[in-house]
């Protein structure tokens, strides 16, 4: 009996969590296309529903509705469990967030390394689904994905260890709450620009989106996939975008903090502050998708490579040794 | 304790079932996804006994990093279409008994490593382990390993670093004829190198790009 009433109040503590998310991920599309359409001087979808509001529940029944078409020489397996592997791991890494101060669903001593775990293992559903499609398009776009995700996870890891020497926990709540005095993002600004950059290849947002680069690859990995399935690797993309808003929210922009800690702020819950950092974060995402071109694949590897992984090596020195010599290294 | 019970042997008999799937599935690129599998199960069973600090830089580095490389080597190497079938017929049966002593060489070494361990006398006995609750694994990992363990640690460190100097040195060749690019000279042109603006006489035309 005690198992069950535990399951029955885990399950409803995930749909509550899981509901609004999928929510804001319809809604963050609509907001993506006008953000976007709007720097080109154009309207955006704006005719479904107020401000074209239910232009994604539109899209989405349309999807619904269309033919699965699952291609002859495709491995099926594997070709039918890549979208599921997105949209699962871009959904489960939310059991970590806390939107307030013991308002998280798993308060684990680890969360930080299970958010990245999990966002490492995202690469999996695009080489899945690339190679499954036994196609030259999709294959192409999976291989250039890998080889992008795999080099900018090892700066955000890096970048992840600044704040972490800061902190001296993995726990998201204590990265939260070591931010009372000063948002990380005043003393690590570089690195928070550099996990910005990196956030947009992480994620295969323009101007990194070469593997889905519609002008050499037709939709890369994508190419094959139609119907639901196709909405699926779509809604896991944009849970992953607002995944990583969140994370730079909670490492850099003080989480569910108020700016000020002063009367009438402190009195609007953690959660509605989360949710405007990350809404912040994500039309900077927006704007920058509407404003830079594309970069080149070598031009995207040098980035990483050389540019950021270094900076923030030394951005790891400088830290520690400010930390240690200033006698300010957090202890347990 | 009952699901507890019912994890541990879901995630062990998901563990062993992979691991058995990695050496007799027929197709490579199977191989490496259930590899996958079995690390991920492994990394529950780290997170099952309380060692969540391992689990999840298993998960990391070995299904984050490590796979995705074997992923993207076997998908390379087209190896994907071939039968893997070369270990039943007759001509390649020779390899067996070698292969039989190697491991079975590998095995006994084995034994006697682990046969002549010395633990530590509180590691061997649970009761008196003073493992506290207080802090985290994390932290006591911590604590051991930059301090107690540091030398084994540099050393592994160095090993990882020779190896991928190694890997580097035995496949950089120096290749004839490799256009090279240089970013600054490109973000730095300017309109003025670039552009030149000619009066053409009429008739004549203008001989341009010398």
């Amino acid at each position: 009996m005690d198992y069950i009433n535990l399951v029955f109040g885990e399950v409803y503590k995930i749909i509550f969590l899981l509901v609004p998310v999928l929510v804001s991920v319809a809604m963050i599309v609509w907001l993506d296309r006008r953000v976007w359409a709007f720097v080109q001087k154009r309207q955006g979808p704006n005719v479904v529903g107020p401000f074209g509001l239910l232009q994604s529940v539109a899209d989405a029944l349309k999807y619904i509705f269309k033919e699965i078409i699952i291609p002859a020489s495709s491995n099926k397996i594997i070709f039918i469990l890549a979208p599921i592997i997105t949209m699962t791991l871009a959904l489960i890494a939310w059991a970590v967030i806390p939107f307030g101060k013991d308002q998280v669903l798993a308060n684990i001593n680890v969360g930080i390394l299970y958010i990245f775990a999990v966002s490492s293992l995202g690469v999996y559903g695009i080489i899945m689904g690339g190679w499954a499609s036994n196609s030259k398009y999709p294959f192409l776009g999976s291989i250039r994905s890998a080889a992008q995700m795999v080099s900018y996870e090892v700066s955000i890891g890096i970048i992840i260890i600044n704040v972490l020497l800061c902190v001296g926990s993995l726990n998201l709540s204590d990265i939260v709450i070591a931010q009372q005095n000063m948002w990380f993002i005043i003393p690590l600004f570089p690195m928070f620009v550099i996990f910005f950059i990196s956030s947009l290849a992480e994620t295969n947002r323009p101007p990194f989106d070469l593997p889905e680069a519609e002008a050499e690859l037709v939709a890369g990995y994508q190419t094959e996939y139609s119907g639901m399935m196709y909405a699926m690797f779509w809604l896991g993309e944009y849970a992953n975008i607002l995944l990583m808003c969140a994370l730079g929210s909670i490492l850099f922009l003080g989480g569910w903090l108020s700016p000020i800690d002063i009367y009438p702020f402190n009195l609007i819950p953690g959660a509605i502050w989360l949710t405007f950092k990350i809404l912040l974060l994500f039309i900077l995402f927006a704007l920058v998708k509407a404003v830079v071109p594309r970069y080149r694949y070598d031009q995207l590897m040098r980035l990483g490579w050389k540019i950021f992984l270094p900076l923030s090596l030394i951005y790891v020195v400088l830290t520690a040794s400010y930390l240690f010599y200033f006698n300010l290294l957090p202890t347990i | 304790m009952m699901a507890h019970a019912i994890f541990f042997y879901a995630f062990s008999i998901i563990a062993v079932i992979s691991a058995i799937m990695v050496t007799v599935s027929k197709n490579t690129v199977h191989s490496v996804f259930f590899l996958i599998l079995d690390f991920i199960s492994i990394s529950c069973l780290f997170i099952m006994i309380g060692a969540e600090f391992l689990g999840m830089i298993m998960l990391i580095v070995y299904v984050g990093a490590v796979a995705v490389l074997f992923l993207f080597v076997v998908m390379m190497l087209n190896v994907a279409q071939q039968k893997n079938q070369w270990f039943i017929s007759k001509q390649n049966s020779g390899h067996i008994p070698v292969g039989l002593i190697i491991s079975t060489i590998i095995f006994f070494e084995l034994i006697i490593v682990v046969g002549g361990w010395k633990y530590k006398p509180e590691l061997l006995n649970p009761t008196i382990s003073k493992v506290s609750n207080e802090i985290s694994n994390t932290h006591s990992l911590g604590q051991v390993l930059y301090t107690d363990y540091i030398h084994i640690f540099q050393i592994s460190g160095m090993v990882l670093l020779i190896a991928m100097i190694g890997a580097i040195v035995l496949t950089f060749r120096q290749r004839e004829g490799v256009k090279t690019q240089s970013y600054l000279k490109q973000i730095s042109r300017e309109r003025s190198e670039g552009v030149e603006v000619l009066d053409v006489p009429s008739n004549q035309g203008v001989k341009i790009d010398d």
